[in-house]
């Protein structure tokens, strides 16, 4: 099915995918930002492919990687009659965190994308309502970055060698 | 003539619906649009219990993590540290004795049957039917009993281990289990005498809060809701862990995915748990209940004092010296009122590198607009009821 899925994105979108690893049970699509609400869409609406179910999406932030795929959006598609599972992942840099919405081919994303918005200021553009979901809207910074540490800065005895991250 | 105009020009109510309303049960906050009794449009907030667990996980050693998972769905929290667990089992790649794998399915069904409890009687509640709920809870009293003696606490449990469970049930556990498994059919079967049937109650849920399966699925509905709307699908069958494949259980499917369903789907589900501990229970193997991964799992504390290995293992996994693969994994478990998935990327260090919770609540809770347009303010509360949303469990 892997073999399949990589083929038919070929075919369709030559350029969208750039990479591909397995994870586990988990096959795992790296998509081109440009491309992935295409991807995202033929995969839905493909009858052989039928990935008509939104698991799961959350955003990943990289502060160690090259900056032009600091941060990361992760979706998982569930195909349930024929029980297959993927992750699709694409990369985009700090300063260019739009992403499209989903919101029009899965009503589940709405909350989805707007906890990933309050978390780590991923904007989608076409969004019904961007606002913060579970933090307070007078937050003004997006706490899942790395750079806001849960422990208080000021403390030093609290070293990362002993006690991590 | 005067009337006549004020019609045309129509003025609607606002109502707030919450956050502290005795009947949402939990901080929920709708802000209805009434026009007379009839809901027109609601906005929801959620967030008000919001304790940033993706965030404390990115701190805390992977054994720590078990007690967050606790406070996500806190009416069958065990089945929420087994999720935990098998997903870092799966992450280093071990393997769960049969016994401590079927111990697991036992706790799992039995909170899945006290969660249900939960569901069904506040349905009735919510309908005006106290007494199925005092009946009722007593049974669920009696699970958490078992829980209690099995790990010495009856809420959040933090149950089992990473690689099996930390004790083998003892005697009193299978005398409470055994008395359990004994007196909840009656108990059960006198609660669906109550209400199953019942006429009042049936035309009070009945069409209540509808949802198509089309939209169930684009709105990402799992679990009991789901499978109410008449989708066919269980984790426990379609991704099979902790030896499920085992058991031979049915998956009770609705057609309308109205409360009523809702109601009989999860009082199916009982009998199906019900079913799935029995065979557990008949088919137990003999052998370790914990895997033996010294790195996750803390020795017996008599070793502990008098052995350096033990010594030393036990000082590693206390302050998180582990060594860990790199790599990311999803693990997905039947909770009690959906798929309730893990996501963790590991990247070698003693915390995740990220923690994600696919929480079924947070994900089926935006539907609740859609579900309630257009039906009236009491039933507006019964839909949420039936829908089981737990507040832990949506603003995680």
């Amino acid at each position: 099915m892997t073999e399949l899925i990589l083929q038919k994105l070929k075919e369709k979108f030559p350029e969208a995918v750039v990479g591909f690893e397995q994870q586990y049970d988990f096959p795992i699509f790296i998509i081109d930002k440009n491309h992935i609400k295409e991807v995202l869409t033929e995969l839905k609406i493909d009858e052989e492919l039928n990935f008509h179910f939104l698991t799961t999406m959350c955003g990943i932030h990289y502060p160690d990687n090259p900056q032009e795929s600091e941060f990361c959006m992760m979706y998982q598609l569930h195909n349930m009659p024929k029980n297959i599972r993927i992750r699709l992942k694409t990369f985009m840099p700090k300063s260019d965190l739009h992403v499209p919405t989903v919101t029009d081919l899965w009503k589940t994303a709405n909350w989805m994308e707007r906890q990933e918005y309050d978390f780590f200021g991923f904007i989608f553009e076409g969004h019904p309502n961007l606002t913060r979901i579970l933090n307070m809207d007078e937050m003004n910074y997006h706490p899942l970055r790395k750079e806001y540490p849960l422990e208080d800065l000021r403390r030093d005895d609290k070293d990362d060698k002993m006690f991590g991250r | 003539m005067k009337q006549v105009e004020d019609i045309e020009e129509k003025h609607y109510t606002t109502l707030n619906l919450g956050p502290t309303h005795p009947a949402t049960h939990g901080i929920f906050q709708n802000v209805l649009t009434m026009d007379g009794e009839t809901i027109v449009d609601s906005v929801q907030t959620v967030g008000y219990i919001h304790r940033a667990f993706e965030k404390l996980g990115e701190r805390r050693p992977y054994n720590q993590i078990n007690v967050l998972t606790d406070r996500l769905n806190y009416c069958s929290a065990p089945i929420n540290n087994m999720g935990w667990f098998m997903t870092v089992e799966k992450l280093i790649g071990a393997e769960i004795p049969k016994r401590a794998q079927y111990l697991r399915v036992i706790i799992m069904e039995l909170s899945r049957i006290a969660d249900h409890i939960i569901c069904d009687t506040v349905i009735g509640v919510d309908s005006g039917a106290l007494s199925g709920f005092l009946h009722l809870y007593q049974s669920r009293e009696k699970i958490y009993d078992i829980f209690e003696s099995i790990c010495g606490a009856r809420l959040t449990t933090n149950i089992g281990r990473i690689g099996g469970l930390e004790r083998d049930f003892s005697e009193s556990t299978w005398g409470h289990l055994n008395l359990f498994l004994k007196e909840f059919p009656v108990k059960l079967k006198e609660f669906q005498k109550l209400l199953d049937r019942n006429r009042i109650f049936m035309d009070r849920i009945i069409g209540v809060g509808s949802i198509s399966a089309e939209d169930a699925l684009s709105y990402g509905f799992t679990g009991p809701n789901l499978r109410a709307a008449g989708v066919d699908y269980d984790v426990r069958v379609m991704n099979p862990y902790s030896s499920y494949e085992d058991f031979e259980f049915d998956i009770p499917v609705g057609t309308a995915g109205d409360t009523f369903d809702r109601y009989t789907v999860r009082i199916e589900e009982m009998w199906q748990s019900l079913r799935i501990i029995e065979q557990a229970i008949a088919k137990l193997p003999d052998g370790a209940f914990h895997a033996d991964l010294p790195y996750f799992y803390l020795p017996p504390k008599v070793d502990v004092y008098s052995k350096m290995e033990a010594l030393i293992y036990h000082f590693k996994v206390i302050m998180g010296e582990t060594e860990l693969p790199v790599g990311e994994v999803y693990h997905a478990v039947e909770g009690g009122n959906g798929e309730l998935g893990y996501y963790i990327i590991s990247d070698g260090g003693r915390t995740p590198f990220r923690f994600h919770i696919r929480r079924p609540g947070f994900i089926y809770y935006q539907a609740y607009p859609h579900m309630i347009k257009g039906s009236m303010l009491s039933d507006a509360i019964i839909t949420m009821s039936s829908m089981n949303v737990i507040a832990g469990e949506l603003d995680a």
